[in-house]
């Protein structure tokens, strides 16, 4: 700002400011609104928002459809299951990552080249919904809770990234650990891993967004088994209740006598599942824009 | 230690052992649940029975993809696929450019931080939280129809998702607004890795913010473009199933219905396994052939390439 005031503004160059500062603004509006949006139904008399005419502030307020998303065993169940997932989920991720990221970045490992190349492959060709799902079943993976961490845990992308970091360090390190007789996996505990630290949080950060939002496996593996549902998958249920009601007047099952309908409830489920992401975010996102970053260097 | 060959003894693979060992592990899980998958292709040349396995199951040859081609209803899906596929993507890439370069004319500090860091907020959200909100703004009493209302250009509330011409558009707006600020983040990058004496050479010259941004930011994060585009090509056929699954109907059911969902429906709903897994590797054939196609393509035209 200092250094552009300098310089003399032709019109053009206001116009363009005040033109670009209308459509940056016009973005975050049109981001932010749905999101607040949802947050005020949430707080909102269930029958009275079927008026609609709600938009940031809610009309009646009420904090009856928290109750009653809070009262249901199956979102509480699904909770549960979603934190178990993300904690578990992650932590093996990270350990499997980091440890296979680790043996391909040894520039002396006679098999590197071929074992990267062999993940690698993973990343274009799979098997397909079927074959996998046949697979799970034959392994009892299904029905289980085992089916949402054990075999998303490797997975190329998050290896490469940690690989390129690894082959960021400088070698000595290893050599000089090496004199002082320090074995590989000593190395890789005391040496490398403190040193990868940014690049784990990266990591874990991408494995437990994406095992907090995931929904599809819960659907398609343990749809059976209602002790194992996730909150997302809860919610999909939740959406589709009210997509087939089309939010019309219908007051919800789940206490005709209390102004709560399903689309009311489905806003405060929807609040209470990302409230955790955004109340983390902003803090964390550094960290993924270091991923990003490393990502998308090329091979 | 780089171009110095190790050679592959037995007294190289003894003091390798730990990293063996750790090789064997890793390479026995991704036989298992990468590897194994593929063996599972052979269930689209039979007609699988569970009761009788891969190998007591009958043998079809291709009358699985001969159905699966005369089936007018997978020429559809293909069709959905393939558009809503190129719409995405078409629209994600530009709206990404456009937001990065747009916030890269920022000057304030501040407001660029604020502004970036709250275009990420969505690309977090799960497809569950995005498509509930966007429905919630798209119903009768939402905010969409209620500006139409207001503003005159609708007498009556619609409803969007009832209409077949709405849906492929609503899909690709989805996209663009939950990723347009996270995929605008390469770009920014890129951006800020342009030589800063290009621009100041042009301002002496006289050009204007438009003439800097087309001579100079453009074709400085062209190469970038070019090497998205061609990791994305092959994902064209990929990105069609949450959102279309989460949002279609049956009143748009001929516009909704991807390959995924085909192959969800009769793999897993009518438990036709061979049918499912037919439509499974037709899909991926195709992302491979793309994928092949976008590099030689970038190769030819001198491009950056993936490989």
């Amino acid at each position: 700002m200092k250094k552009k005031t300098k310089m003399k503004k032709g019109p053009a160059d206001i116009a363009f400011v005040i033109c670009n500062t209308i459509i940056l603004a016009a973005f975050v509006v049109i981001t932010l609104y749905p999101v607040l949006n949802t947050v005020a139904l949430s707080f909102n008399d269930g029958i009275d928002a079927v008026r609609g005419g709600i938009h940031l502030i809610p009309r009646i307020f009420t904090t009856q459809n928290y109750r009653t998303v809070f009262n249901k065993n199956n979102i509480i169940t699904g909770a549960y299951i979603s934190v178990a997932r993300t904690v578990i989920g992650t932590i093996l991720a990270l350990a499997a990552n980091s440890l296979l990221a680790y043996v391909v970045s040894r520039k002396r490992f006679i098999f590197r080249s071929q074992l990267s190349l062999f993940w690698v492959i993973t990343m274009y060709v799979n098997g397909g919904m079927i074959p996998t799902l046949i697979l799970y079943r034959n392994l009892g993976l299904t029905n289980s809770f085992w089916v949402y961490v054990i075999p998303g845990m490797i997975g190329a992308f998050n290896m490469l990234v940690m690989r390129t970091y690894m082959e960021g360090l400088p070698d000595g390190l290893e050599e000089s650990a090496q004199i002082d007789g320090a074995g590989p996996f000593t190395i890789f505990v005391r040496i490398i891993s403190p040193l990868c630290k940014p690049v784990y949080a990266t990591v874990a950060l991408f494995v437990a967004v994406g095992q907090w939002n995931s929904w599809f496996d819960a659907m398609l593996y343990n749809r059976m088994s209602p002790e194992y549902t996730t909150l997302q998958y809860e919610l999909m249920k939740l959406l589709s209740s009210v997509m087939q009601q089309g939010g019309s007047a219908n007051p919800g099952t789940t206490g005709a006598s209390t102004a709560v309908t399903p689309v009311t409830v489905r806003a405060a489920a929807t609040v209470a599942t990302m409230l955790p992401i955004i109340c983390l975010y902003p803090f964390l996102q550094r960290y993924f824009v270091t991923g990003m970053t490393i990502g998308s260097v090329k091979e | 230690m780089k171009g110095k060959k190790i050679k592959i003894s037995w007294k190289e693979i003894k003091r390798q052992k730990f990293l063996m060992l750790c090789t064997l592990c890793f390479v026995i899980y991704g036989i298992i649940f990468y590897y194994v998958p593929l063996g599972g292709w052979i269930m689209a040349f039979q007609n699988y029975k569970a009761k009788d396995g891969f190998f007591g199951s009958q043998f079809v040859g291709l009358d699985k993809f001969k159905f699966l081609f005369s089936d007018s209803t997978f020429i559809q899906v293909i069709r959905n696929t393939l558009a809503m596929g190129v719409l995405n993507l078409v629209s994600t890439f530009v709206m990404a450019i456009v937001f990065a370069i747009l916030l890269n004319e920022v000057r304030n500090t501040m407001g660029k931080k604020l502004v970036q860091t709250i275009s990420y907020l969505p690309h977090f959200l799960s497809w569950i939280i995005v498509t509930g909100i966007l429905h919630d703004a798209l119903s009768s009493t939402g905010i969409v129809n209620e500006l139409l209302v207001n503003s005159g250009i609708l007498k009556t509330p619609i409803n969007f998702f009832a209409h077949k011409e709405y849906f492929w558009p609503i899909v690709a707006f989805a996209n663009v607004w939950k990723e347009t600020g996270w995929n605008a983040i390469v770009y920014l990058a890129a951006i800020t890795s342009i030589d800063p004496s290009l621009y100041e050479a042009a301002t002496i010259d006289g050009a204007g913010r438009w003439a800097k941004i087309k001579n100079i930011t453009l074709p400085g994060i062209k190469p970038t473009i070019m090497i998205l585009l061609i990791m994305n090509i092959g994902n064209v056929l990929n990105a069609g199933f949450e959102v279309q699954y989460l949002l279609g109907n049956g009143l748009v059911k001929s516009v909704s219905d991807t390959i995924d969902i085909y192959t969800l429906t009769w793999g897993v709903g009518q438990n036709d396994y061979s049918l499912g897994t037919a439509a499974g590797i037709f899909k991926s054939v195709v992302a491979i052939i793309l994928i092949v196609a976008a590099n030689a393509f970038a190769k030819k035209t001198g491009e950056e390439t993936l490989f």
